[in-house]
């Protein structure tokens, strides 16, 4: 079974980013970039499923700038198989990016694509369910479970009130959540493994994709400071205080 | 113009975020109409229609569209989509996993997580785990948007007086099947609904201290149970508990942060409640810096303390 994983190249998590003086953006001048962290669980789990003898092919795909070369060579380097990036200088939305990853997945006969559930720079949570809509395949988001059998994917759900199963018929998209794993770190010998593995550059005109935003940013701000209040000495003092300060109890 | 709000509801009703969609969705200016999509509905119907400011309600009563199925759903909100402008639901797990679905289908940008709305194509979201805020302009001729529910007061329960209407649900090809759910059970509140949160982090330690020292208080004050990511990922409590970016958004009167250190992950989740507490014996943990009420205190004294000044 191939396997497509997507990657993303996005601030590193760690970095505390700062708006634009001119309200244009954040920051990403000289600031650490990373893989998105839930893509890299969605690489772990494509490594796990190639390990169990489940998948024989892991494709990682990214969209955007050249340097993202860098977040497949990650994806290489944890083990999958070879890469390929769709280059563009445009800040190509979920909706594209999504037309971009079928038009790949169709191209390489995937019968599995596992993404992050969101990326933690713009945060839409979008991108696999709207690829699973244009293949017409089903979905299993937010995933903390998969396991593959059968022609199914069971897929356990992380939901509001706990956790769901849900049984998808293959070709199916999942979306990785926090506890579907912990991704291992890549070693010296597989990264230098990495360097040597292939990776084709495509353009989005390549695979007939329009990637013009849909979405206009207007302006990006900092949002509402929040003051830090006053130390209480004791229990006594804060309940004093909750009951006829704040009086919210 | 007229909007359509998909509602989300269980056995137990209507779920408050539902009708903080409602609220998002009247800010709009035009019409609202609600969606009640499910198995069985029961008394639902009526209870939407008493939605205040809601002038119609859809109802899709059909075997496949129990459990909140994302497949079937967005394929009858395709249905549904020529007679509506802007299609929008909270940003529930289920919100999450059908509206962005819907929107492909439809080739529309879904905009996910909306904290505000500026106009009828014009909508503000929080990005990069809410440490910024983006104000966007979607020129889709249709919008389909996730309401953050923690940024809208919900439309009040009662005062409608709607027309309830049933819709055809198209056949679709079943390709998704629901197995089962693990839901925790409680008494107390649901986080996304309730006044107060207790929430507990690393330093609780285990999970029987949440049960020991957090809940007690939590019974006092009616509260809901809450944790830091870190306290779900060591598996002190399961994960629906999660506040922060990528768990529950909550925005209660008052939040008591427990041994919690502040991660900007977990501050994403709850920085907008109205007074924050923070207990932590750590002075120069991050929490301190946006809590209203600070006790630098262990928390293995401090909690048995708190529950008997209740």
């Amino acid at each position: 079974m191939k396997v497509v994983i997507a990657v993303k190249r996005v601030v590193d998590y760690n970095v505390k980013v700062r708006v634009k003086s001119d309200k244009s953006g954040v920051e990403t001048a000289g600031v650490k970039m990373s893989m998105n962290p839930f893509d890299e669980i969605a690489v772990e789990e494509a490594v796990r499923l190639k390990e169990k003898g489940i998948a024989t092919e892991i494709v990682a795909v990214s969209v955007g700038v050249n340097q993202a070369q860098e977040t497949i060579r990650t994806a290489l380097a944890m083990g999958a198989d070879r890469g390929v990036l769709v280059e563009t200088d445009v800040a190509v939305e979920p909706l594209a990016v999504a037309k971009l990853l079928k038009a790949i997945a169709e191209k390489e006969g995937a019968e599995l694509i596992v993404l992050g559930k969101q990326a933690i720079d713009d945060d839409f949570n979008a991108t696999g369910q709207a690829l699973a809509a244009l293949l017409g395949w089903p979905q299993g988001t937010f995933a903390s479970k998969v396991e593959i059998g059968g022609g199914n994917a069971t897929v356990t759900r992380e939901v509001d009130g706990g956790l769901e199963t849900v049984e998808l018929k293959l070709p199916a998209v999942v979306t990785a959540d926090l506890r579907l794993n912990e991704p291992r770190y890549a070693s010296l010998p597989n990264i230098m493994k990495a360097r040597k593995k292939p990776i084709d550059i495509l353009k989005p005109d390549d695979l007939g994709v329009d990637v013009t935003p849909r979405l206009t940013v207007v302006s990006v701000s900092e949002p509402p400071a929040r003051k830090a209040g006053i130390k209480v000495p004791d229990v006594a003092t804060l309940v004093e205080k909750l009951r006829n300060e704040a009086k919210v109890i | 113009m007229t909007s359509l709000v998909v509602l989300d509801f269980d056995a137990t009703g209507i779920k408050q975020p539902a009708r903080s969609a409602v609220a998002a969705a009247a800010k709009l200016g035009g019409e609202v109409h609600v969606l009640v999509a499910g198995a069985n509905v029961g008394d639902t119907p009526a209870a939407a229609a008493k939605i205040a400011g809601v002038s119609k309600v859809l109802v899709a009563d059909d075997a496949s569209l129990t459990h909140e199925l994302a497949e079937p759903t967005a394929a009858l909100l395709v249905a549904l989509a020529p007679n509506y402008s802007h299609i929008l639901q909270a940003a529930t797990a289920a919100g999450k996993n059908t509206l962005p679905r819907a929107a492909a289908l439809l080739d529309v940008q879904v905009i996910s997580d909306i904290s505000g709305v500026v106009d009828a194509d014009t909508f503000v979201r929080p990005i990069y785990a809410g440490n910024a805020l983006a104000t966007v302009k979607s020129s889709d001729a249709k919008k389909v948007l996730t309401v953050r529910a923690a940024s809208f007061d919900p439309a009040a329960a009662e005062g409608g007086n709607a027309a309830i209407e049933t819709v055809t649900v198209p056949g679709t090809e079943q390709k998704s099947k629901y197995i089962g759910s693990e839901l925790s059970k409680s008494e107390r509140p649901e986080l996304t609904a309730a006044k107060i949160i207790v929430s507990g982090g690393r330093g609780m330690q285990n999970g029987e201290n949440f049960t020991k020292l957090i809940e007690p208080i939590a019974d006092k004050l009616g509260a809901a149970v809450g944790a830091s990511r870190a306290a779900v990922d060591a598996g002190y409590v399961p994960n629906d508990y999660q506040v922060g970016q990528t768990g529950k958004i909550v925005a209660p009167q008052l939040y008591i942060a427990v041994g919690i250190s502040g991660a900007i992950q977990h501050l994403a989740g709850m920085k907008d409640s109205k007074v924050i507490v923070a207990i932590n014996k750590d002075e120069d943990a991050p929490i301190f810096q946006i809590a209203d009420y600070g006790l630098v205190a262990d928390l293995f004294t401090a909690l048995p303390e708190l529950e008997k000044a209740l």
